[in-house]
C-alpha cells in the first residue's frame, strides 16, 4: 500500500492537481458555462431569441393585422405615425409584415438545416465510420448534389415540385444534406482511427453502441457549429427563393418576397425598401456570430 | 540506468497463483499463437487490385505461461504492433490460430471472440488518443463492464475502485476529462479501462514509450504490482530494451514480421545467439559516458516489408551472411544446452552447413567492443552503486 500513497502524492504535486473533480460534469455543462463568459454571443443568442419570440407571438406583438391594404397610406416613410416602420406598396403595415415574416424566414432557415442534420449527420457518420464500399456509395451520391451551385440546385428542385413553402423546404433541404454529411464523415473518418475507438472494439462493444457512445458524440460539436452557420445560408436561400417567385407566394409575408415585392418603390422610400432585407442581415449574422461562438465555446481545450 | 527502478528486485519468476478461472490448469499455456499472419495488400491500378502485399506479421508462433511476461523487442516497423492488433483481432489474421488458455479462438466449440476480449485486454501507446475526449474518465473505464451488462451504478463503483487502485484517487480525478490529465495519469486510465473486464492477460503496446523517464518508472512499478494483485499476464511490447529487460521473464525479437529468437531474459541478454539481437543489444545506450556507443553494430535500414529478402530476412545486413543464408530460410531452432532458447539463424544450428554452425553466440557483433567480454569485466551497475 505504500506505493499506492507515493502514487497519490506524485499526482497531487502537480499544480491544479489537488482541486477535487471528483463529481461529473457533463460536457454540456461546461459549454454553458464557457458561453456564460462570452457576452458578444450571449448578445446575439439574444437578438435570435427575440426574433424567434417575435415570430412566435406575431398575433399579439404585431401592431396591425399584416394583410390590410390601404389604398391611401401607401409607401409611408419610417416613423409614421401608426405605423412606425412605415408601410409598403399596398399600403400594409411593415412592422407587423416583418414579424409575420419572421415566421416563414425562420421556419425556412431553421428547418432545413435541422432535418438536413439529421439525414446528412446519420449518412455521414455511417459512411466515415464504416468506411470502404459503403463509404463510396454514400459519399459519391452526395458528390451528385455537389456538382450543382446550391442555389441552381434549390430553383430546380423548388421550380420542379412548383413552387410553394413545402417545396422549398424540400428544396432547402436537399440542398443542404450532402455538405453536412460531408462535415459529419470526414470527423468521423478522423474518429475511426483514434485508439480509443479500437479499446472500445477491444472491449467486445458492438458497432451501434462505439457510434452512439464514441463517435457521434465527437462528430457532433463540428457538425453543429457548421449547422448554426448554414442557417444563415438558408435564410437567404429561403429569401432568394421567394424573390424568385419560387418560395411562399404572395400575399403570405416573407422577408424575401416582401424585398422582392418593394423593389419597385426603392426610389420613393428606400429606408422602407431595405427593411426586409435589412432583418435579413441582422438575423443571419447573429447566427453567424452565435455559431462562432459556439466554436470556441465547444473547443474542448479551452 | 534501469538499475536505477530494479532496487525492487528482479523479476519474480513465480508459478501462476491458482485461478478460479483457470481452465487448463497450470502447465497450459495462457496463450498459444501458431503460425500467425497478417500481409496487408496494396491496391493500386484503376480497379483497386492487389498489387503487393506489406508483410507486416509473417508466420509468428509463440507460447505466453501462464503469470509470466514476454517481452517483445525489434525496430520500428517489425510488426510488434501489428502482432497486438492481431492477438487482439482488432485486425483479423490472414491465417493462424490462437488458443487461449487451451481453448481455440473462434473454433466451434472454442471460445468465443467476445469471451477473447473479456480475458485478453490492450494498453495502447499514445495515451492521449487511446481515451474519447469528451467522456470523463472514469465513464470510459466503466464503459467496458457496461458493455458487458453490468449495471449503471455498480459499473461505476468498478470503475471508482479501479481508478483508485492504479493511483487515481477518484475524489480528485474521476469527473475529469482527458485534456485535464497529464500522459502518465491518462496512462493509468488506460490501464484501469483495460482491468475493468477483469482480464487475465494484458498486451502492453508501448504502454511506457511515450511518457517521461520518472513516470515510465512509476507506471512500470505499478504494472508490475497489478500483475501479481490481478494474477495477470503480461505480453510487453516495447523497443527499450533496458525496460524489457526489466519487467519481462523471456524475450521475444522480431524482424521484419518473423520471429528471430525467443528465450528467457537472462539468456537474452547475456547470451543472445542471433545476430540481429547481439546488434540491437550492442545499439544499447550506455548511462557511462566512457562506454559511449560510436559505431552503429548494424548499418543501414531495415529492408522493405514488401520486398523481403528471400531465405535468412536478415542477411542483407548480417556479418555473418554467407550463400545459404540468402537461399535457405532459418527455422526457429532451440539451441543446444539451453533450456527454452530458440533462435532463426543456420549459425545455431550445427547441422546447417554454414560455416559457424554451431557457433552461435560465440561470434559476436561490435568485434571493436567484444560485449561478452566486456560484460564480465565490469561489475555490473547495480553493485557499483551500492559500494
Amino acid at each position: 500500500m505504500s506505493e499506492m500513497t507515493t502514487n497519490h502524492a506524485i499526482a497531487a504535486q502537480i499544480p491544479g492537481e489537488d482541486v477535487p473533480r471528483g463529481e461529473r460534469r457533463s460536457y454540456w455543462a461546461n459549454v454553458r458555462e464557457r458561453l456564460g463568459h462570452d457576452p458578444v454571443t450571449l448578445f446575439f443568442m439574444g437578438v435570435i431569441g427575440a426574433a424567434v419570440g417575435a415570430a412566435l407571438l406575431a398575433p399579439w406583438v404585431a401592431p396591425h393585422d399584416p394583410y390590410a391594404t390601404s389604398m391611401l397610406a401607401r409607401l409611408r416613410p419610417v416613423g409614421t405615425e401608426g405605423h412606425l416602420l412605415g408601410t409598403d406598396e399596398l399600403g400594409r403595415d411593415m412592422l407587423s409584415r416583418l414579424i409575420w415574416g419572421a415566421r416563414t424566414s425562420l421556419l425556412m432557415g431553421i428547418l432545413p438545416v435541422l432535418v438536413a442534420l439529421v439525414i446528412g449527420g446519420f449518412l455521414g457518420v455511417i459512411a466515415g465510420f464504416m468506411g470502404g464500399a459503403v463509404n463510396m456509395v454514400v459519399m459519391r451520391i452526395m458528390d451528385v448534389f455537389y456538382a450543382f451551385p446550391s442555389v441552381l440546385l434549390a430553383v430546380a428542385i423548388s421550380g420542379t415540385l412548383g413552387g410553394g413553402m413545402g417545396s422549398g423546404l424540400l428544396a432547402l433541404t436537399l440542398v443542404f444534406i450532402p455538405s453536412l454529411c460531408r462535415v459529419a464523415e470526414t470527423a468521423a473518418s478522423q474518429i475511426r482511427g483514434l485508439d480509443f475507438v479500437d479499446a472500445a472494439r477491444a472491449s467486445g462493444a458492438p458497432v451501434y453502441s462505439i457510434i452512439v457512445t464514441h463517435v457521434v458524440g465527437n462528430v457532433l460539436p463540428p457538425v453543429l457549429i457548421y449547422a448554426s452557420s448554414l442557417i444563415s445560408v438558408s435564410i437567404l436561400l429561403a429569401a432568394g427563393l421567394s424573390f424568385l417567385g419560387l418560395g411562399v407566394s404572395p400575399p403570405t409575408a416573407d422577408w424575401g418576397q416582401m424585398l422582392s415585392s418593394l423593389r419597385q418603390g426603392i426610389y420613393m422610400q428606400p429606408l422602407v425598401c431595405a427593411l426586409p432585407g435589412l432583418a435579413i442581415l441582422i438575423v443571419s449574422l447573429s447566427f453567424n456570430l452565435v455559431s462562432d461562438g459556439l466554436r470556441q465555446a465547444m473547443d474542448i481545450k479551452s | 540506468m534501469m538499475n536505477f527502478f530494479k532496487l525492487q528486485g528482479p523479476a519474480a519468476r513465480v508459478a501462476p497463483r491458482p485461478d478460479p478461472r483457470d481452465i487448463g490448469g497450470p502447465r497450459q499455456p495462457m496463450l498459444i499463437a501458431r503460425n500467425l499472419r497478417k500481409h496487408f495488400p496494396i491496391t493500386g491500378g484503376l480497379l483497386g487490385r492487389a498489387v503487393a502485399s506489406v508483410k507486416a506479421v509473417d508466420d509468428v508462433s509463440f507460447t505466453v505461461q501462464k503469470g509470466e511476461t514476454l517481452g517483445v523487442v525489434g525496430e520500428s516497423g517489425c510488426g510488434k504492433s501489428t502482432l497486438a492488433r492481431l492477438l487482439m483481432h482488432l485486425v483479423p489474421p490472414d491465417s493462424g490460430e490462437m488458443i487461449f488458455d487451451g481453448q481455440e479462438v473462434g473454433a466451434r466449440y472454442g471460445l468465443r471472440l467476445r469471451d477473447l476480449r473479456r480475458n485478453m485486454q490492450m494498453v495502447f501507446q499514445d495515451s492521449a488518443s487511446s481515451l474519447n475526449p469528451r467522456m470523463p474518465i472514469e465513464e470510459s473505464v466503466a464503459y467496458g463492464p457496461r458493455v458487458h451488462g453490468m449495471g449503471r451504478a455498480e459499473a461505476r463503483a468498478h470503475a471508482i475502485s479501479l481508478l483508485e487502485q492504479v493511483g487515481l484517487p477518484a475524489r480528485l480525478f474521476a469527473g475529469r476529462y482527458p485534456h485535464e490529465l497529464s500522459g502518465g495519469q491518462k496512462q493509468r486510465v488506460n490501464i484501469a479501462r483495460a482491468l475493468a473486464l477483469d482480464p487475465r492477460m494484458l498486451i502492453l503496446d508501448e504502454a511506457v514509450s511515450a511518457l517521461d523517464k520518472s513516470v515510465e518508472a512509476q507506471v512500470l512499478n505499478l504494472l508490475r504490482r497489478l500483475k501479481s494483485e490481478f494474477n495477470l499476464t503480461y505480453i510487453f511490447i516495447s523497443h527499450d530494451l533496458h525496460v524489457v529487460q526489466y519487467i519481462s521473464d523471456r524475450v521475444m525479437v522480431m524482424y521484419l514480421g518473423e520471429v528471430v529468437e525467443i528465450g528467457p531474459v537472462e539468456r537474452i541478454y547475456a547470451n543472445a545467439s542471433h545476430p540481429y539481437t547481439q546488434a540491437l543489444l550492442a545499439s544499447q545506450l550506455h548511462a557511462d559516458p566512457r562506454n559511449r556507443v560510436t559505431d552503429p553494430p548494424i548499418t543501414g535500414d531495415p529492408p522493405n516489408p514488401v520486398n523481403p529478402p528471400t531465405g535468412c530476412r536478415f542477411h542483407t545486413r548480417c556479418p555473418f551472411a554467407e550463400a545459404m543464408c540468402s537461399s535457405t530460410a532459418p527455422r526457429l531452432h532451440p539451441l543446444a544446452g539451453e533450456e527454452g532458447h530458440i533462435v532463426a539463424c543456420h549459425m545455431a544450428d550445427p547441422s546447417s552447413g554454414h560455416a559457424r554452425a554451431g557457433r552461435a553466440g560465440l561470434d559476436r557483433l561490435g568485434m571493436a567492443r567484444p560485449l561478452a567480454a566486456k560484460a564480465a569485466s565490469e561489475p555490473p551497475c547495480k553493485e557499483g552503486l551500492r559500494a
